[in-house]
């Protein structure tokens, strides 16, 4: 029972989500066209560009909970499926330029030009074409994740060690996206774009249609990874978070189970990445940069990992906060980020929502129980299910009455 | 070693200062003013012979200038200037010490013209001149480069300065410089071939160079032994390339381990990721970097002890920020990993804005002292004085580490707490205590890294940064808890990417060893030297 009513809260809690986000994508651009520039309801276009760009982050966050808050897989490289969709994106961008590039090239990139190509280099055919770099931007991404998780998944490499091998394989990245001769903009990357789908990117028209664009996107990510995660699929891979081994032992196989979330969630990191390029207008390779990885994580610890809802919360607050420490106290924002990180950590495990659920759980039961003593009966209500998210690593281990060391073996 | 490498040094200046103190620069400036008063090529000569009679090698400038045509009179006073055509102007300098010293229309010098016979006066007394010369650095200075740009007319001098030459090695140089003369002379076949042979042991790049030009200018038995000689060179050449290349391997994988070591023992004991580490070895940088600046300002004299004076502070220091961190945050996170590498994170990113806010963000000099400057040469390998120093320090921290843990109660205590904790609690060992200590020597021992890499990395905010996925790359390859693993993942991934480097360049290299090591750690997920264990989740 308790389970039920747990889940429905849930449910509200995703389909109000759902209807804000979509009321968000045909309001924040109409407030933004169709009211003049003097009213109180107007909202600037740079509101618009920044607020698209933090939903492009929160669906990145949503990307990286749906394998660390529901499979407990941390990977510390999401940020390298993001920036690989969006230089999928920014290929794309590129070639739209055409001949108003600054060396006046119909073909070639300017960036090629200056680099001394002849010719465009074989894998960067096909990105003229919208549908292609669409295909690529779900593609890419999503076959990089399932080549590494198969090997990885495979092989059993769990834990720390995961996050560190996911790490090398986005600073392995980066480094060879710094390089010249890869073909992909250097060290400047990709910038300087015009048109998307024929639209100039910098008009405001195109800004709002870019943030509603990702506004339903992310309405249609927080669908599906509910879907996933109501599934019989959604309980197995909380299985495999819990208790991998005994999942295993039960006969399931863990490894597609991870493999699946695991692509599936790089997917939705390429698509993110794909509405951040043409919004922020620039791709380069310090996108790959580990740090900015780690830096979603902290989004989707601070809203609440396991929630769908929290990691969304998490992005928008942390980048809120950022854009606004940077501009007032540019020396504090690394103190503010870093004292975040301890401070989820220690204070909010479960983060924002996962405190509000708890709080709420115990009032509701604080509640009944005092309603059943004035009726003078016994309570039949159950205190709802806390989910333990600490995964027991051991046989065992839940007996510890402490927390303590585990040696790494 | 220190002392008489400092020894050495001192009677290396001592040389230098006695030989260039030969004449009073008043003396030479004199001698020099000669030259505008003199008549003719054979006064002018005389006072070359006057002038190199002095044996200073500072004369080499005005002479060299002469003999290239480059020394004018000034008109108006008489002053002699080295000068250098540039239009209608000619841009002034001065003889000896070769300052600017403005310009000077054509019309207002005269140029001291010179012809054959002069030059070969000229180059004569320049060549005996820097050969005779008491320091043999300068002897030899002056083979090399007659070596590299041979010329007959070299013969002579080389010839008297062999007959002279007491030292065997710089005797050998001029030799070669002689040979080198020898083979763009005109010289009979059979002396050419004497000088191949002679230059074909000498056996480095500058010979092949030199050879290849003569393998392109000369025919018949002379080009065939050129071709003879510059293949053997090129296979030994080779042999000292890889040897190169171990070298080069060497010493970055000691810096790796130096780095890695105390992560080995954090990550290995206590299974926490501590993503601060760089931050430690960025922090003992720093204390380097503090040191060396009270003892330029206090003490100056110290500064060859700097490094020796921060190696302690810096392990204090590091330790002290180790314990509050264990002690303030990760002990509240023990069994969860994830959690700690994300709290550990967080601490990393106020470390290092704390150390930009305080030292700014630009690169901090921390000098070299004298005993870790310079270089030498094995065979045709350079080595760095610094480089070797680090290798060293970097063997013996591994070496007392290995001592502590295996040979001190309180490393009987770590391996009995990471065997079994429960059971090594049962036993009456405090181990929160030897978790704190643990965290406290890994910390510091990434401190003491930091004074050595102070040394060959600049001194930034960022220094951490770049270290740590490197540090965690060679603990997972090496296996965790085992500090031999450590050594020989540290030194393996060293070399191989020293290996790949000329292949593929320095990035290509490094990601191909990244790929790689996620490629090994697929095969062995527990790195080179696993702990055996029966644990279910191994």
């Amino acid at each position: 029972m308790s389970g039920r009513f747990f889940a429905a809260g849930a449910d509200r809690r995703i389909a109000i989500t759902i209807f804000i986000l979509l009321a968000a994508a045909v309001i924040v651009p109409l407030l933004n066209l169709a009211v003049s520039p003097t009213s109180t309801f107007y909202v600037p276009s740079y509101i618009v560009a920044l607020t698209g760009k933090y939903l492009c982050y929160a669906l990145l966050a949503l990307a990286l909970d749906l394998v660390w808050g529901y499979c407990g897989i941390l990977s510390l490289g999401h940020g390298a499926f993001f920036a690989l969709g969006g230089y999928a994106m920014g290929m794309y961008l590129m070639r739209q330029i055409g001949s108003r590039g600054v060396y006046g090239n119909p073909i070639l990139p300017d960036f090629m030009v200056f680099l001394n190509y002849k010719e465009l280099p074989w894998f960067w055919y096909g990105f003229d074409h919208f549908w292609f770099a669409g295909l690529m931007v779900l593609a890419v991404p999503g076959l990089l994740a399932f080549v590494f998780g198969w090997f990885a998944f495979r092989s059993r490499v769990t834990g720390v060690y995961l996050s560190i091998i996911t790490q090398a394989m986005t600073y392995a990245l980066l480094l060879a996206f710094f390089r010249n001769d890869m073909g992909f903009g250097g060290n400047n990357g990709l910038t300087d774009f015009k048109d998307i789908l024929g639209f100039n990117v910098q008009a405001d028209a195109t800004r709002s249609a870019l943030f509603a664009a990702s506004a339903v996107t992310l309405a249609l990510a927080v669908f599906v990874t509910w879907a996933i995660v109501g599934s019989k699929y959604g309980k197995l891979l909380m299985a495999v978070r819990d208790a991998e081994s005994r999942t295993r032992f039960l006969g399931w196989r863990a490894e597609n189970v991870k493999l699946f979330a695991f692509t599936v969630s790089a997917v939705m990191a390429g698509i993110a990445g794909a509405l951040y390029v043409p919004q922020v207008g620039i791709i380069n390779p310090g996108e790959f940069e580990p740090a900015n990885s780690i830096e979603v994580v902290v989004w989707a610890a601070v809203g609440g990992r396991g929630t769908i809802v929290g990691p969304i919360i998490g992005a928008l607050l942390v980048n809120a906060g950022k854009s606004w420490f940077t501009g007032v106290l540019p020396e504090f924002w690394l103190f503010a980020l870093g004292g975040l990180f301890v401070a989820v950590t220690l204070l909010l495990p479960k983060g924002i929502i996962g405190m509000w659920d708890s709080w709420r759980g115990n009032a509701r039961a604080l509640r009944a129980a005092s309603i059943a003593e004035e009726a003078g009966t016994d309570a039949d209500v159950t205190p709802p299910a806390k989910i333990v998210r600490s995964a027991a690593t051991k046989p065992g281990d839940w007996s510890a009455a402490s927390p303590e060391p585990q040696p790494a073996e | 070693m220190n002392l008489f490498r400092a020894i050495g040094l001192t009677l290396l200046f001592l040389l230098a200062t006695l030989s260039s103190s030969g004449a009073s620069e008043a003396d030479l400036r004199g001698i020099i003013a000669k030259f505008a008063t003199a008549k003719g090529f054979s006064e002018i000569g005389a006072v070359v012979h006057e002038l190199a009679a002095i044996g200073d090698p500072a004369v080499e400038r005005p002479l060299a200038a002469l003999a290239d045509g480059n020394l004018y009179v000034r008109k108006v006073d008489s002053l002699v200037f080295a000068g250098k055509e540039a239009g209608e102007t000619v841009q002034l300098s001065d003889p000896l010490s070769g300052e600017a010293s403005g310009e000077a229309a054509k019309d207002d010098i005269t140029k001291i013209k010179v012809n054959n016979t002069l030059r070969r006066v000229i180059r004569d007394a320049l060549g005996t001149l820097t050969l005779g010369a008491k320091d043999p650095a300068v002897r030899i200075a002056a083979a090399d480069t007659m070596f590299k740009t041979p010329d007959a007319a070299n013969i002579g001098p080389l010839d008297t300065a062999i007959a002279n030459e007491s030292v065997a090695s710089v005797k050998a140089l001029l030799e070669q410089a002689r040979a080198a003369s020898v083979l763009v002379s005109d010289r009979p076949d059979a002396d050419k071939l004497a000088a191949v042979a002679l230059i074909g042991a000498r056996g480095d790049r500058d010979a092949v160079s030199l050879l290849t030009s003569v393998e392109a200018n000369s025919a018949d038995a002379v080009k065939q032994a050129a071709t003879a000689a510059i293949a053997n060179i090129n296979s030994t050449l080779a042999f000292w390339d890889a040897g190169q290349n171990i070298w080069y391997g060497i010493s970055l994988g000691s810096v790796l381990l130096l780095a890695a070591i105390g992560l080995a023992i954090t990550f290995g004991v206590m299974g926490v990721i501590n993503m601060a580490h760089g931050e430690m070895v960025m922090l003992g940088a720093y204390t380097t970097f503090v040191v060396q600046q009270v003892i330029r300002t206090s003490f100056p004299d110290l500064f060859d002890w700097s490094l020796v004076i921060a190696l302690p502070l810096a392990f204090l220091v590091s330790a002290l920020v180790g314990l509050i961190i264990e002690r303030g945050v990760i002990r509240f996170l023990y069994g969860r990993p994830l959690e700690t590498l994300l709290a550990t994170w967080g601490v990393s990113l106020i470390l290092q804005q704390a150390v930009r806010s305080i030292f700014g963000p630009t690169n901090q000099e921390v000098g070299n002292p004298s005993w870790m400057s310079g270089s030498f040469n094995v065979g045709q390998l350079a080595i760095t004085w610094n480089r070797l120093w680090i290798l060293v320090f970097a063997l013996t921290v591994f070496a007392v580490l290995l001592y502590v843990m295996k040979r001190t109660p309180w490393g009987l205590q770590m391996r009995a707490v990471t065997a079994n904790r429960r059971m090594a609690a049962s036993m009456g060992i405090r181990t929160p205590w030897v978790d704190a200590l643990t965290f406290a020597l890994g910390s510091g021992i990434a401190g003491i890294a930091g004074v050595a890499l102070s040394q060959i990395d600049n001194v930034s905010p960022n220094l951490g940064r770049g270290y740590i996925i490197d540090s965690f790359m060679v603990v997972v390859f090496g296996g965790v808890g085992n500090l031999w693993g450590t050594l020989v993942g540290a030194f393996s991934l060293g070399i191989v990417n020293k290996f790949l480097e000329p292949y593929a360049g320095a990035v290509l290299g490094k990601i191909v060893v990244l790929v790689l090591i996620i490629l090994f750690i697929q095969k062995r997920p527990r790195g080179l030297f696993a702990l055996k264990g029966r644990a279910v989740e191994a």
